[in-house]
């Protein structure tokens, strides 16, 4: 960082400390010097771990620095030039793009199921599009907003053809590869205990482990999201030998999420991820978009900017849903281009289609 | 004669004066540590305590061999599964590195050209190469093995497959008690015949069998007692059910992994080691035994290895340290240790990091301490006692 940056920072932060009662109370009351001393280092203190607005923040870096999977096709994983692609990766660049206007104006930053939630929470990343659940839990307790659902999933169990399963109930005994740290992990373990049937883990790390120990014969049965079970198939030398079993234990609403308390922040990617979903609702595509800048249509001109101070409200430019749909598309284009039925992925629209169209995928109203 | 510089000049003063400001400038930094986590903790809203302990863990452990595991269980029981198993690892690692890193060092020391040779490479190889990818390497060989399905049969009674080697399962009745009685008796029995003989060599001169007879009570009384109370003991065997066998003793590829790379790697230190302090006797010691008619075996037990043990044990205890902090890697093959359990997967699914982190840390710390502390007793024992 610019020292000058540092310097005007540090002052930010010495008044944000100056305004938080409760701290000074304790320290700047009472003539004792050696509490004024420690007062400065306590300003200090603080000064070095508190962090000014996000946005503000992503705005003077000049990039958003986004936390991504290490590697799940169609969701997050470097294409074959080497550019970070998949719904999740196309979240990210929403934002990027919504800030800057200019997709590539973001770093892509790997996490593994655990490494995660400290990744975001200590300010590493700005916002986590990692195919991560919402519960309860993690939007509490770990202090974090979950701002919206990009995709709705499931959890599943891919077996080998040749094991001759064809439920997940008949797997008493089997030795199942489960990802660490995650809901799935837990769901796993409920799912057996009500079913009254046995099964050994075996934990892996990343989804790659997982791959490797399932193919190698270590473990019977991979269990993960549906979505993961249908990239790791589609990843397999020969598809045909992976079964993915018909049932779904657990609501999965996969989204992107922030660190709770940043309210303008949280604005700024939760309408990124709505602009696409109400584009896709009102018909604007990225190759229509220039054309609709003239629709008749109030809520299209809206979300276009050219009615209304929309943008203003949120600190961004008037133009930034307009700039996302065309350079990255409604989420219909992202959800066809990267987890489709014409993708390797194979995965229908099902819950993940918009409410009109029999799914619940429904974003508030633009106005 | 004091200077004008009054105080300072005075030696107490200045020693009391640095030593506050050590002290001072310490609990500063400590303050400031302490004052910038709960900050920062409060601020991003993340709750604190040890609450979670009582909890439950909500996941599955399979490898738990000491203790049975369940879901519902708390992530207190987590902790003490993670325990274990860390002290297994640990454990048996440093006894078989032991074992093999004294019977290298001793190779190592061969006249015979090619052993020594071999030896040599073994240990600039083992040593030299990162602990982390013997371990990977271990694994990625167990993980070959063939398929369950298909489970190489030893001896009828023992299968190997890529998910570990299955084992019959002694199971023992009530009479085996007896037996366990009579094997700890015959313990004691002979260690109070080896002190009364060593006091009779010392008086008289005269030897008695110890080790013959040791063994005689050890071994074939309680053999006599198991047959004459019928063979109170009965075998479980390992059965293919279903998806995987069922019953039997398992040991898991996880695990040996762990333990071959940790033993492996541990033992090449400790050959080198081992072989430091046999040279490090001096050769007059070796030519004197020599000259007054001992055997070459009792050169080696009764003049060599007491004087080299007092150059090998300070390290010794070190290497055993390495080992027991090295076995926090299981996490690169998933084997279910304190790191991987508790520092790993509670962690993650509770939030709890602090908290997590300084219980582990405080739990090798104490592991570390009391190997040091035995290993110091041990030292003592053995060293040169001035009479």
């Amino acid at each position: 960082m610019h020292k000058s940056i540092i310097w005007i920072n540090l002052y930010i932060w010495y008044r944000e400390a100056i305004f938080e009662k409760r701290y000074l109370n304790n320290y700047l009351n009472g003539e004792n010097n050696m509490k004024k001393l420690l007062s400065i280092f306590a300003v200090l203190a603080f000064a070095f771990s508190a962090n000014a607005g996000t946005l503000d923040d992503v705005k003077n870096r000049g990039f958003l620095k986004c936390g991504v999977t290490t590697g799940l096709a169609g969701f997050a994983a470097p294409d074959d030039n080497g550019e970070w692609a998949g719904l999740d990766a196309d979240m990210c660049r929403a934002v990027a793009v919504a800030v800057f206007g200019d997709r590539s104006k973001v770093e892509f930053i790997t996490t593994t199921g655990k490494s995660r939630f400290p990744t975001l929470a200590s300010g590493e990343v700005d916002m986590l599009a990692r195919n991560t659940t919402w519960t309860i839990s993690r939007d509490v307790n770990l202090g974090f907003e979950f701002v919206g659902v990009n995709f709705y999933d499931g959890q599943g169990f891919m077996v080998p053809s040749a094991l001759g399963v064809s439920s997940a109930t008949e797997l008493d005994g089997a030795t199942v590869c489960i990802q660490t740290g995650t809901t799935t992990e837990l769901n796993l373990a409920d799912f057996f205990r009500l079913n009254g049937i046995s099964y050994e883990a075996l934990p892996i790390e990343t989804n790659d482990e997982g791959k490797e120990n399932l193919f190698a014969g270590r473990c019977d049965v991979y269990t993960t999201d549906a979505s993961g079970l249908s990239s790791t198939r589609a990843a397999a030398s020969n598809p045909d030998k992976w079964k993915v079993l018909p049932e779904i234990i657990s609501k999965e609403p996969l989204g992107p999420l922030v660190r709770h308390g940043d309210h303008q922040w949280g604005d700024v990617v939760r309408w990124s991820l709505n602009a696409m979903i109400i584009a896709e609702e009102l018909g604007v595509t990225s190759e229509n978009v220039d054309a609709q800048m003239s629709s008749n249509v109030p809520e299209v001109l809206r979300l276009l900017g050219v009615e209304g101070n929309y943008g203003e409200m949120l600190e961004l430019s008037n133009d930034w849903a307009y700039q996302i749909i065309k350079q990255i598309g409604n989420y219909s284009e992202s959800y066809e281009a990267n987890v489709g039925p014409d993708t390797p992925l194979e995965i229908a629209r099902g819950l993940n289609a918009l409410w009109t169209q029999g799914g619940i995928l429904y974003a508030p109203p633009f106005r | 004669m004091r200077s004008n510089l009054g105080f300072f000049s005075d030696e107490k003063f200045r020693s009391i004066f640095f030593q506050t400001l050590v002290v001072g400038l310490f609990a500063l930094g400590l303050f400031f540590v302490i004052s910038t986590t709960s900050y920062n903790l409060e601020k991003r809203n993340i709750a604190t305590g040890w609450s979670f302990l009582q909890n439950p863990a909500g996941f599955d452990i399979s490898f738990s061999p000491f203790l049975e595991f369940k879901s519902t269980d708390t992530h207190l029981k987590v902790y003490f599964v993670g325990v274990l198993n860390t002290l297994l690892v640990s454990v048996t690692g440093c006894i078989a590195a032991t074992i093999l890193g004294f019977i290298l060092g001793i190779v190592r020391l061969s006249s015979n050209w090619l052993l020594s040779r071999l030896v040599y490479i073994y240990v600039e190889f083992s040593r030299n190469v990162p602990l982390l990818l013997q371990i990977i390497l271990w694994y990625s060989i167990l993980i070959q093995l063939p398929r369950v399905k298909q489970s190489l049969q030893v001896l009828d009674v023992f299968y190997i497959s890529n998910r570990g080697l299955y084992s019959p399962r002694p199971i023992f009745e009530s009479g085996f008690l007896y037996v366990l009685i009579a094997i700890v008796l015959a313990l004691i029995s002979s260690f109070l015949i080896n002190r009364w003989a060593k006091k009779r060599q010392d008086k008289t001169g005269q030897q008695f069998p110890v080790f013959s007879s040791s063994i005689g009570l050890i071994f074939i009384v309680p053999l006599i007692l198991f047959f004459i109370l019928g063979s109170p003991m009965s075998f479980e065997h390992p059965e293919m059910k279903g998806f995987n066998f069922k019953g039997g003793l398992v040991i898991r590829p996880e695990f040996i992994a762990m333990f071959l790379a940790l033993s492996i790697y541990t033992a090449a230190f400790i050959s080198e080691i081992v072989r430091a302090g046999i040279m490090s006797v001096s050769k007059g010691q070796r030519e004197a035994s020599a000259a007054i008619g001992l055997k070459q075996t009792w050169i080696m037990r009764l003049i060599i290895i007491p004087q080299a043990l007092r150059v090998i044990v300070p390290p010794l205890t070190s290497q055993y340290l390495n080992l027991t902090k090295n076995s926090s890697l299981g996490i690169a093959v998933g084997y279910a240790d304190l790191v991987h359990g508790f520092g790993g997967i509670s962690l993650n699914q509770t939030g709890q990091a602090i908290e997590c982190m300084a219980i582990v840390m405080a739990t090798y710390l104490s592991i570390s301490l009391t190997i040091s502390f035995f290993m110091n007793i041990y030292n003592r024992s053995i060293q040169f006692k001035e009479k």
